[in-house]
C-alpha cells in the first residue's frame, strides 16, 4: 500500500481575500467606521509609463542635447485675464492646504517653486501670509467651503483657481479630521477647535456652468480683470467638464486624474471613484481641440506625475503644463526613510505611509503638531523641491531635443506609441507597431 | 450708520448707458480712499456682479432689480437695493451692511464673514448657507436648506423658515417667529436665555423692524453631535 505524504498545512492566502482585504473587513467590523486616509490612489492603473517616446533618426532630426535650445516657459491665462502667468517651467505645485500641511511645508513649496521659476497654490484653508510671502506667483483656490475667503487675498493673488473637484476624489469635498484643526487652523476656517471638518462638495451660491459664468464675471469685477481664472475639476468626465468650464470662461482648466493625492478621504473614494490621468487628459485635450480653443485655453494636467518623461508625455498629448502635488511632498522629504523607526512605530514603513489625516507625519510636512513640523527646514526642503522641478525640466527637455523639439510645447501625439492595448484606448496614441487606436474609427 | 453725505455729493451712475465694468470701476476707485460718497445707479436692468467688491465707506443706492452677486464681497460700505435681488445678494461680505427693499433669490448672504444684510421681502432657498459671522435678517421667510453649515454668524426670520433649516450647523445661531418645516441634521431648538434675547432686540433694532418683539421668537442652535465622526450618527445622513 502505497503511503500518503502527510498533509500539509494551508500557507496558500486567498488572492481575492488577500491581506489587504481582511485587513479592511477586521477594521469595519471592529470600528463600525469607514477607513479615512490620505495619500492617494494605490492600485495599478495604466499610466504615462505605457507609453513610449520615438525620438529621432531619418525622418526626424534630433536638437543638439547640451548646446540647442529647447524652451520651456508656458503662459497661463491669456484668454480674458490682463496680467496673465508667466512660469519659467511648465510643471506647476498643485492646491494643498494649510492645516493638511504644516506651515513650514507651505513655505517650503512657496521657496521652492520660486527658486524654479513656478508657480505654487493655496488649497482648503485659505492664504497664510507665509505662503503668500515665499511664493513668487501664488494660485488662489476658490472652493466650496470658502474658509477664509475674502477680497483682500482674492487681489493679492496672482491667478485665481476656482476649485470645482480633485481627482483623489471628484464629487467629495475637503476634509480635515480633529486631530489637525489646532487653534491657528480653526481661526483660518472660522470652525472650532479639534472638530472633524467636513466640507461642502458643491459651491455655496452656484450650480452648473451657467451659473458659474456668472461666479467668473464676480471673481474678474472683484479683480479688475487682471486675474487668470483657472477652473479645476476632477476627472470624472472630462471632455464634457472641460467644454463646460470653457464655455463658462475659464482661462485655464486644471483636470486631476485619480491618482491625485489628498490630506484626507474615504479609501473608497481615492481608489473606485475616478479617471486614471491618461484618459482625463485625452478627453481634456479632445474637448480643447472640439471647440478650436487648444492653447487659447491652456489645460493642466495632475494626477501622478512623477518623472521628467511624465511631463514631456503629458505636454505631447497635449497639456499646457502638469501640476504635482504627492510628488513634491516627497520631494520635500515625505515618506523619506531617514525616518523608518518612526514609520515602524506607526505599523508602516516608508512609502507606504498614507495616514496623512492623523497628523502624526515623521517627517513633519502633513502635520499640526509643532514638535513634529519643526523636523522640516523650510530652506532645505525648498531647495530639494527646486532641484526635483529642474530635474523634471531637464529630463523633459532631453526627450523633447531627441524628438527635435526647439520648445517643449512642440511635443506632439506623433512624437509616441503605446506599450499596451490599454493605454492606446485610452491615451489614444496607437499602439507601437500599429496605427490602431482602440475604439477609434 | 450710514455715511453722512450732502446731496451735492450724489452720484450717478446710468447703467442704461455705461458698462457693467464701468459702473463698478468707478465704485472701486474709492477702495482704500476713506472718502465717503454717495452713488445713485440707475437702470441696472438686472444686472449680474453689480456693486461687488467694494471696500470703502461708501452708500450705494441701485435704483431697481439686480442680479447674481450684487454687492458680493462687499467691505464698509452701505448697498440699498430698491428692488429684487438675485444669487447670492452679499455673498462672502465681510462688512458694512446691505439693504434689499424686495425680495432676495437663493443663497443670500452665502459664506458672508461680517457686516449686516437685511431682506425686506423674502429670502429663497439657502438663505445663509456656510455663513462665517455676518448677521442678516429677512423680514419675510427662507427657503429650504437655510444656514446649511453655518459656521458663525445669526440668522432673524420674522416670517416662516423652509425644511432643513440649520443642516450640519456649527456655532451660528438662528431665530425664527414663525413656524419651522423641519430642522437639519444636528440642529434643535435652544432655550432663549436673557443674552438671545438682547442680542435679537439689538438685531431688530438694526434691521429697522418696529413693534417686534424677541419674546415671539424661538432660537435654533447645532446640538454639536455630529462635529466628530460617531458611527452612531449614521441615520443622521
Amino acid at each position: 500500500m502505497t503511503e500518503l505524504p502527510p498533509r500539509r498545512r494551508s500557507v496558500r492566502k486567498s488572492h481575492t481575500f488577500d491581506d489587504a482585504a481582511l485587513d479592511y473587513i477586521r477594521h469595519a467590523a471592529w470600528s463600525g467606521l469607514y477607513r479615512i486616509r490620505g495619500y492617494g490612489a494605490k492600485r495599478a492603473l495604466p499610466t504615462f509609463d505605457d507609453l513610449l517616446m520615438k525620438g529621432a533618426s531619418m525622418s526626424r532630426y534630433p536638437l543638439e542635447g547640451y548646446r540647442e535650445r529647447c524652451d520651456t516657459d508656458v503662459v497661463l491665462g491669456s484668454r480674458h485675464a490682463s496680467k496673465p502667468i508667466r512660469l519659467k517651467i511648465p510643471v506647476t505645485i498643485a492646491g494643498m492646504s494649510f492645516g493638511a500641511l504644516s506651515a513650514n511645508a507651505k513655505e517650503a513649496l512657496g521657496r521652492g517653486a520660486t527658486e524654479a521659476g513656478t508657480s505654487t497654490t493655496t488649497g482648503d484653508g485659505g492664504m497664510t501670509p507665509e505662503e503668500r510671502g515665499h511664493s513668487k506667483t501664488l494660485v488662489y483656490q476658490y472652493l466650496p467651503s470658502r474658509y477664509g475667503m475674502n477680497p483682500d487675498d482674492l487681489r493679492r493673488a496672482d491667478a485665481i483657481e476656482i476649485v470645482v473637484g480633485q481627482g483623489a476624489k471628484p464629487g467629495g469635498g475637503g476634509m480635515l479630521l480633529g486631530q489637525k484643526i489646532t487653534e491657528r487652523v480653526a481661526q483660518m476656517r472660522t470652525l472650532p477647535e479639534g472638530i472633524d471638518q467636513r466640507s461642502a462638495c458643491r459651491h455655496p451660491d452656484w450650480t452648473g456652468p451657467d451659473d458659474l459664468a456668472i461666479k467668473i464675471l464676480e471673481l474678474r469685477e472683484i479683480t479688475g480683470w487682471e486675474k487668470p481664472i483657472y477652473v479645476k475639476c476632477g476627472a470624472a468626465r472630462p471632455y464634457y467638464d472641460t467644454a463646460l468650464s470653457v464655455k463658462a470662461g475659464a482661462d485655464v482648466v486644471v483636470i486631476d486624474g485619480m491618482q491625485g493625492g489628498t490630506a484626507a478621504t474615504q479609501d473608497v473614494f481615492i481608489e473606485h471613484v475616478g479617471l486614471p490621468t491618461l484618459v482625463a487628459l485625452k478627453e481634456a485635450v479632445q474637448a480643447l481641440k472640439d471647440l478650436g480653443m487648444h492653447r487659447k485655453v491652456q489645460l493642466v494636467i495632475g494626477g501622478g506625475i512623477r518623472t521628467g518623461a511624465d511631463v514631456a508625455k503629458a505636454l505631447a498629448m497635449g497639456a499646457d503644463a502638469v501640476s504635482i502635488g504627492t510628488a513634491a511632498l516627497i520631494a520635500l522629504g515625505d515618506q523619506d526613510p531617514h525616518w523608518e523607526e518612526d514609520y515602524r512605530r506607526l505599523g508602516t514603513t516608508a512609502g507606504a505611509f498614507e495616514d496623512y489625516q492623523d497628523g502624526t507625519d515623521p517627517a513633519g510636512i502633513t502635520t499640526q503638531d509643532p514638535t513634529l513640523a519643526a523636523r522640516l527646514d523650510p530652506v532645505k526642503a525648498g531647495h530639494r523641491l527646486a532641484n526635483y522641478l529642474r530635474v523634471l525640466t531637464l529630463e523633459a527637455q532631453t526627450i523633447a531635443r531627441a524628438c527635435g523639439k526647439s520648445h517643449l510645447h512642440n511635443l506632439e501625439p506623433e512624437d509616441m506609441v503605446a506599450l499596451t492595448v490599454e493605454a492606446a484606448a485610452m491615451s489614444g496614441i496607437p499602439l507601437a507597431g500599429t496605427d490602431w487606436v482602440p475604439g477609434r474609427g | 450708520m450710514p455715511p453722512e453725505v450732502s446731496a451735492t455729493n450724489v452720484h450717478t451712475l446710468d447703467l442704461g448707458a455705461m458698462s457693467l465694468r464701468a459702473v463698478n470701476a468707478e465704485l472701486q476707485s474709492r477702495n482704500g480712499t476713506g472718502e465717503r460718497y454717495h452713488y445713485r445707479v440707475v437702470n441696472p436692468h438686472g444686472a449680474h456682479a453689480l456693486a461687488c467688491g467694494l471696500d470703502a465707506a461708501l452708500e450705494v443706492e441701485i435704483a431697481g432689480n439686480t442680479g447674481y452677486y450684487c454687492a458680493g464681497m462687499n467691505k464698509q460700505a452701505h448697498v440699498e437695493v430698491k428692488g429684487t435681488v438675485g444669487t447670492g445678494v452679499a455673498e462672502n461680505m465681510m462688512s458694512g451692511r446691505v439693504h434689499v427693499h424686495g425680495n432676495a433669490s437663493q443663497s443670500a448672504g452665502a459664506t458672508a464673514h461680517g457686516g449686516l444684510l437685511v431682506i425686506d421681502g423674502d429670502a429663497g432657498a439657502r438663505c445663509g448657507i456656510s455663513l462665517k459671522g455676518a448677521d442678516i435678517v429677512v423680514k419675510g421667510s427662507v427657503g429650504h436648506m437655510s444656514m446649511f453649515m453655518a459656521q458663525a454668524g445669526r440668522l432673524v426670520v420674522l416670517g416662516d423658515a423652509g425644511e432643513a433649516l440649520g443642516d450640519s450647523l456649527y456655532e451660528a445661531r438662528i431665530y425664527v417667529r414663525g413656524s419651522v418645516k423641519s430642522l437639519g441634521a444636528d440642529c434643535v431648538e435652544k432655550e432663549m436665555r436673557s443674552e438671545h434675547m438682547a442680542e435679537l432686540e439689538d438685531l431688530l433694532a438694526r434691521a429697522g423692524c418696529r413693534g417686534v418683539s424677541p419674546s415671539e421668537f424661538r432660537r435654533y442652535g447645532s446640538a454639536r453631535q455630529l462635529y466628530n465622526f460617531k458611527i452612531d450618527n449614521l441615520d443622521a445622513y
